[in-house]
């Protein structure tokens, strides 16, 4: 069982420096996660939701506790090893898609392929998930000619290009109106169920909290609830 | 890929790229004018010189080849070197500034057409009157100066005798004993050109002339082209080095103000790649490939720039100016362009690659 766990959180803390004043993110945060999981992270704001994604996500290192993902102790690692850890392990998903405007729906995808240092991708599985996601024919356009909904399925095959184990979307519906938000969230559970891609989405949508396995609850930077969600 | 991304970059910001290459240009072709202004200006005078068709020339103790002297020679050396063995014929020049690089030239045709087979005129002919002037081509065409027409130099009219062919001693020439009276020089030269009956012998008429003449700068028309060069003219190199330097500190304001507001203008887009798993040197990468290219594009603009320089000199002032272009000096402002462009992308490209990957995705 223990080498199904992606992520092992223990005694999490962040303390950010803002002027003089010390911030506590993140107070204690405990969380286990499996392989092939959908989490579903809610939670107030300032609850501490985004920190934990940006530790895990190794954008930021933590100031104390323990974070490991596939038994790599974030808390030892340098600088490198956090971008490492980006371009192979983790997928980011944001509430704004943040695509580069420059370049076109296929080029934003490949441009994580060249970050990692991966050729062109063209084999029929990265085909079939373009066709998943309902973006194999608008690839040549430029993020300004999609709409949210597009952008963001765009933004989601960047995330798994790489074949990243865990896929953290931070509010992947927040730009969203109801029907794309369900098409995104259904993509997402599909994702989940074809192709057992580990999943954590932090949400403040009790119906978008719905579609995961489980639903962690934090407040004041801790975990204080963790239920089953919705899609059994 | 990452070629796909800066091509994109540029083009996403047409005007600024646009300006970028534009300044890096004219960086550029300030230094191939010059450099091609110093080479065509002395290739010129080299031309000329030889064009005379000696075969070997005197000038005054104590002065240079290149740049103006006064006319210091007694001009009883003409009989001198007239009584040399292997010499044919002599004849001696005065030559007197006019303002800028230009100068006016004193002459005795007689002399001088025994060396130099005369002037090949478009219009006119020789001089009649001690006020006459011949003019080439080139100063007639720049000055809008027509045959028999009037010029007013050194204080007073000039009659215009004739318009020869460019490319023999000088671009204004006069009556030699003319110019001696209104300069003060009677009985002086600046230069002494010996034409010999056997050019074989020049090496060993220079070298018993510099025995009987020690102190009297002597060259062989052979060595007095190779002594035309940049080298020789007193701060040339110099004053070459400065623009140089003052191109490297403009490709460096200019590549730095644009690549400084790119990297604020896209922090975001930063921020992105760095969650993408973009190390500090893929971020750098990135933007000294787009510097490299701006340095590149704008140095092949500067090179073409520079045959607009050519055309306007040409046109407007060939006789003033000549302007050489020296595809030898290409590679070498493309590396100074490239050299100064980078060192101005060196603090937005750091600054870029230590950003901060949250407060970037955070920017608006």
């Amino acid at each position: 069982m223990s080498n199904d766990i992606v992520i092992r959180v223990h005694g999490l803390r962040k303390i950010y420096r803002v002027g003089d004043v010390d911030v506590q993110a993140l107070r204690g945060a405990d969380l286990v996660v499996s392989r092939g999981e959908f989490l579903a992270i809610v939670g107030p704001s300032g609850s501490g939701k985004s920190t934990l994604f940006h530790i895990l996500g190794g954008l930021t290192p933590p100031t104390s506790g323990s974070v490991f993902i596939h038994g790599k102790d974030l808390l030892a690692m340098s600088e490198a090893d956090r971008t490492e850890l980006r371009k192979t392990e983790v997928g980011f998903v944001f509430q704004k898609y943040n695509l580069l405007p420059t370049l076109s729906a296929e080029d934003n995808i490949a441009i994580a392929r060249d970050i990692a240092g991966k050729g062109a991708v063209e084999d029929q599985k990265f085909r079939e998930m373009l066709e998943l996601l309902g973006i194999s024919r608008r690839l040549h356009h430029k993020p300004r000619a999609l709409s949210g909904g597009e952008q963001q399925r765009v933004a989601i095959a960047r995330a798994i290009v790489n074949g990243p184990s865990i896929l953290l979307a931070d509010e992947p519906t927040g730009n969203l109106d109801t029907e794309n938000s369900k098409v995104v969230l259904g993509l997402l559970r599909d994702l989940n169920e074809r192709l057992g891609q580990t999943i954590l989405m932090i949400t403040h949508n009790p119906e978008a909290a719905a579609y995961a396995d489980r639903i962690v609850q934090m407040r004041d930077g801790r975990v204080v609830a963790d239920t089953p969600g919705g899609s059994d | 890929m990452i070629n796909k991304l800066v091509f994109a970059n540029l083009r996403h910001r047409p005007v600024r790229t646009a300006l970028s290459v534009l300044a890096i240009g004219v960086e550029v072709t300030m230094m191939l004018t010059l450099v091609g202004l110093s080479e065509g200006m002395l290739e010129d005078s080299s031309r000329r010189a030889r064009g005379v068709g000696a075969d070997v020339l005197v000038r005054a103790p104590g002065t240079s080849l290149i740049g103006m002297s006064s006319a210091s020679m007694n001009e009883k050396l003409i009989g001198f070197f007239a009584k040399q063995p292997h010499v044919r014929a002599v004849t001696g020049t005065v030559v007197y500034p006019i303002g800028g690089v230009n100068t006016i030239t004193g002459i005795d045709l007689d002399e001088f057409n025994r060396i130099s087979g005369g002037f090949r005129y478009i219009e006119g002919g020789p001089f009649r009157r001690p006020d006459d002037m011949i003019v080439d081509e080139y100063y007639a065409r720049q000055n809008n100066i027509q045959l028999g027409s009037t010029v007013k130099l050194l204080d007073r009219n000039w009659h215009i005798c004739g318009i020869a062919e460019p490319g023999k001693l000088a671009r204004l020439v006069i009556p030699r004993r003319t110019l001696q009276e209104l300069t003060s020089t009677t009985g002086k030269l600046s230069s002494i050109f010996l034409k010999l009956d056997n050019p074989a012998k020049t090496n060993q008429v220079v070298a018993g002339l510099k025995r009987l003449l020690p102190d009297y700068p002597i060259y062989s028309m052979e060595e007095l082209t190779s002594l035309y060069s940049v080298n020789n003219v007193p701060g040339l190199r110099a004053f070459i080095g400065v623009i140089v330097g003052l191109s490297i500190v403009v490709g460096f304001l200019v590549v730095f103000l644009s690549m400084y507001t790119a990297v604020l203008e896209r922090t975001r887009e930063i921020g992105i790649l760095k969650s993408l798993g973009a190390s500090p040197a893929y971020i750098l990468n990135m933007i000294f490939r787009e510097t490299v290219l701006l340095a590149v594009v704008g140095t092949i603009f500067g090179i073409l720039l520079t045959y607009g320089s050519r055309w306007a000199i040409e046109t407007l002032v060939p006789a003033s100016l000549i302007q050489k272009i020296v595809p030898g000096w290409w590679p070498i402002a493309g590396a100074i362009s490239v050299f100064g462009a980078l060192l101005g992308a060196m603090y937005p490209a750091w600054k870029a690659a230590r950003q901060d990957a949250i407060e970037a995705l955070a920017y608006e």
